[in-house]
């Protein structure tokens, strides 16, 4: 069962990419770790080429519901719907191919690598060349190397990277250690972003360009993205619907404006008892 | 001063991403290499066996040691029991096959090792770290037991231990320690190249995806089952490979007792000491391991006047080693390698500071 | 009738040899719990801890104060491990250690041979290594005097370590510092003496373990890799459990000899070397976290 959406907040006539059909449905996802109660039967859709944000108190399950729509924790009762197409599991490598991509909570870069081989480990589903064809610099490992390099080197200019791009990624500051992992997650070419508290730990400026960053994603390319954040200006400023969960349970959706005016949310977010 | 790359302009990305992209590197590997190739004509046959030759094929197995515990970070102590299997099959299949040229029963020894690391390699998938090198343990175990116990791997020879055919090849008997060297030369270069531009490329980074964070790498789509076999599976053909140089151009003899948990332990060591995840350090590692002994003979020769006690010397090894694993891991991780390259950066400076 | 005593023969030498490996394993359980580290030198210490008992008893010490001397020098090397080895790589991965406990190994063992020679030595505990008589004469069994004590003396030392671990003070100490050592320090638990503990404690361990060891089959370098054998062991058991490790290592030492005594010979024998190991692997792809241990959950 999905939530009907209401026609206030469709086709803004500035997007470059209207919004579209859902291209993610979750369909009553109940999620139990052993006795802990995770997700209680969550039910909610994402429109192709929108913003949507996902916020809640600590502990509501925000990265646990991102964890299940890409694959990482398998729901005990409830499905996931992508592009119209009802999913019967979903598992990570699953996911990637279908196109979702994501960023993770702790940075979850690749610490040995640099910053160009990070992003470029992020093409490997655009990589066919099998090792003996990259082992002996066969001609179909050579162009694909140097398609994917200059894909990347596209991401690495936007993300404005391009001064860090051989450094080894563990001695970057953590702004921008999160900055190359969104990067990783664009070299996906991704129909839907992932983005699990992209902007924790960022001062001001880092932010405003984060939320740059993001918007012309969504802008340019029509990325769908789906973000975990706490900054409520952020979340204000940027996203087009919103969905509220608090100890598991979905308590608020709609545009921000409405979850904003939600008294179940201001009370969760108050600490109000219930 | 000499060392700049003032004036070098990499223009294209497949310039930007070559091994060797100053200049004085490509001559520095050039130069190295026209050495490499004329050593025999100045070096004499003590060097050329019982150093060089052993040195190009440790370095060989430290680099499949190193492809799978440096790049993909799967823990393993069964490196000698790849050898082994190389070193067998190449036996095997020169004793069976009629005419077959010495470089592919080489090449399929490595398979057949790789194949048995594919099967060896199968619990990496839900075990990690210490959990897999036991069962690493348990491959070396199994397989020099095997080849010990099964006779036909032998021909059924009574005393257990076969000599090496000679190598053969176009014709030619590869007979004197010059040549073998040769031979080991071209097999070892070509394969480092290989394995340089595998960890290079998309196949390496998907290694040390694996081995640096593999949910994260699962989540853009790399199949964790056919990376970490194929790991193991290259790494293997690796060992296989040097197993059966080591064999052929070094002991001449074949027994499974030549390949103990012992020798695993050293090729360990010399990966860890090398730079773990670095081909140079493969290299390295395996010289150093090698050189340490006759080094220490020397010295000890030098300062007390007369040969000490072998076991004397083997301890103070044991020691030496172990100390030098441990402040490596403490204070550079990544080896000796990381301390050329070190070096390299000094000397590009020079003779300024910084 | 004879073949059923033969294979009790056979059983009851297993189970002897698997609690020696139990108690060995104890060793590995104690440093794993009070540190998270597996020390791959363990076995290293079991060997040099009773060279270094039968040194000093050949420098003049008499039996009894031997012991202590020995007991001491384990501590001293288990604080050096602790000082130069654990503690600068307290940050690294579970990898890194492991390596660093191999490497601490090879030092351990050259030291060994540098202060106490190769010479393969003889340690006579005033048991003789013979059958037990009346046993011989009831059933035929050929069970040696030395074994059983060993097995007494191993299985005492096991109960007395698993109580230690579950009913003292202290052992409740060790679980809070090997889960967290910052929170253990703010809650006052004195680390220092803790770890002098652990390392005493698994000093006297690895002493025991070698001296009886030693006198079955003689104070060689062979020893290290007998402790290896605790390897399959813990990981049959749990790493962190130590009836666990109790079970398993009965197991291995059982299984290991029957294997090896009837269908060992169809092959030519050397199966032991290998079974232990193979039979791990096996438990590790059913249940990693071993018979009794903790599941082991990565959080994301």
């Amino acid at each position: 069962m999905t939530i009907a959406v209401p026609s206030s907040i469709l086709q803004s006539a500035e997007r470059a990419f209207p919004f579209g059909p859902p291209i993610l449905e979750l369909d009553s996802i109940t999620l139990r770790f052993g006795g802990v109660q995770a997700l209680t039967n969550i039910s909610f859709n994402v429109l192709e080429h929108e913003i949507r944000a996902i916020i809640g108190p600590n502990g509501a399950g925000k990265s646990s519901m991102l964890n299940v729509i890409n694959g990482i924790y398998q729901p005990q009762e409830g499905s996931i719907t992508f592009r119209g197409e009802r999913l019967s599991e979903m598992t990570p490598t699953h996911a990637a191919h279908l196109g979702i991509a994501r960023t993770f909570q702790n940075i979850a870069l690749f610490r040995g690598m640099s910053v160009l081989d990070n992003i470029m480990a992020g093409r490997i589903l655009r990589t066919h060349a099998t090792f003996l064809e990259v082992a002996l610099q066969l001609p179909r490992a050579r162009r694909e190397e140097s398609e994917n390099r200059a894909a990347v080197e596209e991401i690495i200019e936007f993300l404005e990277i391009e001064h860090i791009r051989k450094t080894p990624v563990s001695r970057l500051p953590y702004g921008l250690q999160k900055r190359v992992e969104l990067g990783r997650a664009l070299a996906a070419e991704p129909k839907v972003l992932l983005l699990d508290e992209p902007m924790a730990g960022m001062n001001i400026e880092e932010k405003q360009d984060m939320c740059r960053f993001i918007l012309d994603v969504n802008d340019h390319y029509g990325t769908t993205v789906v973000l975990i954040e706490h900054d409520m200006g952020v979340v204000m400023d940027i996203s087009d619907r919103v969905v509220v969960l608090d100890y598991g349970k979905k308590i608020g959706d709609g545009t921000p404006g409405e979850v904003r005016s939600n008294q179940d949310v201001i009370d969760a977010y108050l600490g109000v008892a219930h | 001063m000499f060392y700049r790359e003032a004036g070098q302009f990499r223009t294209s990305y497949a310039q930007d991403s070559q091994i060797f992209p100053l200049r004085q590197d490509r001559i520095g590997i050039a130069i190295i290499l026209i050495a490499a190739v004329l050593l025999p004509f100045v070096a004499n046959s003590y060097w050329l066996s019982a150093i060089l030759i052993p040195w190009l094929v440790l370095s060989l197995v430290a680099l499949g040691q190193n492809i799978l515990m440096g790049y993909a970070g799967q823990l393993s102590l069964g490196s000698a029991g790849f050898m082994a299997v190389g070193a067998f099959a190449c036996y095997n299949l020169i004793l069976r096959v009629e005419g077959i040229p010495f470089v592919v029963a080489v090449a399929l020894s490595g398979v057949c090792a790789a194949l048995v690391g594919i099967v060896f390699g199968l619990p990496s998938l839900r075990i990690r770290g210490l959990y897999l090198a036991v069962a690493t343990l348990a491959a070396q175990f199994f397989i020099v037991w095997a080849l010990d116990k099964f006779p036909w791997f032998k021909n059924y020879d009574p005393a257990g231990v076969i000599t090496a055919q000679p190598i053969i090849m176009f014709g030619h008997n590869f007979a004197s320690p010059s040549e073998k060297y040769w031979v080991v030369l071209v097999i070892v270069a070509v394969l480092a190249l290989l394995a340089k531009n595998m960890a290079r490329g998309s196949v390496g980074r998907g290694w040390m995806a694996v081995r640096d964070m593999d949910v994260a790498a699962e989540a853009m789509g790399l199949s964790l089952l056919r990376t970490k076999l194929q790991a193991f599976a290259i790494s293997s053909f690796y060992c296989g490979v040097g197993g059966a140089l080591f064999a052929f151009a070094y002991l001449q003899t074949v027994e499974p007792s030549a390949f103990t948990i012992e020798l695993s332990f050293r090729i360990l060591f010399m990966v860890i000491i090398g730079g773990l995840g670095t081909i140079m350090g493969s290299f390295l590692g395996a010289g150093f391991i090698l050189l340490m002994p006759i080094f220490l003979n020397v010295f000890f020769h030098g300062v007390f006047g007369q040969s000490v006690d072998a076991s004397l010397i083997s301890a103070v090894e044991q020691v030496i080693f172990g100390v030098m694993i441990i402040a490596f891991l403490i204070f550079e991780p990544l080896g000796l390698a990381r301390l050329w390259q070190l070096t390299k950066e000094r000397l590009r400076l020079w003779p300024f500071k910084h | 009738m004879q073949n059923f005593w033969f294979f009790i023969e056979v059983l009851v030498g297993g189970l002897l040899s698997g609690i020696m490996y139990s108690l060995v394993a104890l060793g590995f359980v104690l440093i794993y719990k009070a540190s998270s580290v597996f020390n791959f030198a363990q076995g290293a210490m079991v060997f040099f801890a009773v060279l270094t008992f039968v040194g000093v008893m050949e420098l003049g010490l008499p039996f009894w104060a031997a012991l202590p001397v020995a007991i001491g020098v384990m501590v001293l090397v288990g604080m050096a491990t602790e000082r130069f080895v654990l503690r600068p790589l307290v940050s690294q991965s579970e990898d890194t250690l492991l390596m660093a406990t191999i490497g601490l190994s090879f030092v351990i063992e050259g030291v060994a041979q540098l202060a106490w020679g190769v010479d393969v030595r003889n340690l006579n505990l005033g048991i003789q290594d013979e059958p037990i008589n009346w046993v011989m004469d009831r059933t035929g069994m050929l069970i040696s005097q030395l074994d059983i004590t060993a097995g007494i003396v191993a299985s005492v030392m096991v109960a007395a370590l698993a109580l230690l671990f579950s009913r003292t003070k202290v052992g409740r100490g060790l679980r809070a510092v090997a889960d967290d050592h910052a929170a253990a320090l703010s809650i006052g638990i004195p680390l220092k003496h803790i770890w002098m503990l652990v390392w005493a404690t698994a000093g006297v361990v690895a002493l025991v373990a070698g001296m009886l060891w030693g006198a079955r089959s003689g104070v060689q370098f062979a020893l290290v890799w007998v402790a290896l054998k605790a390897l399959p062991v813990l990981i049959i058991g749990g790493f962190t459990s130590v009836p666990g490790v109790i079970v398993a290592g009965l197991l291995v030492g059982a299984s290991e000899k029957v294997v090896e005594v009837y269908i060992g010979p169809q092959f030519g024998g050397g199966v032991e070397v290998w079974f232990p190991y193979v039979l791990a692997v096996l438990f590790l792809l059913v249940r990693p976290e071993g018979l009794f241990g903790e599941k082991i959950i990565r959080r994301v």
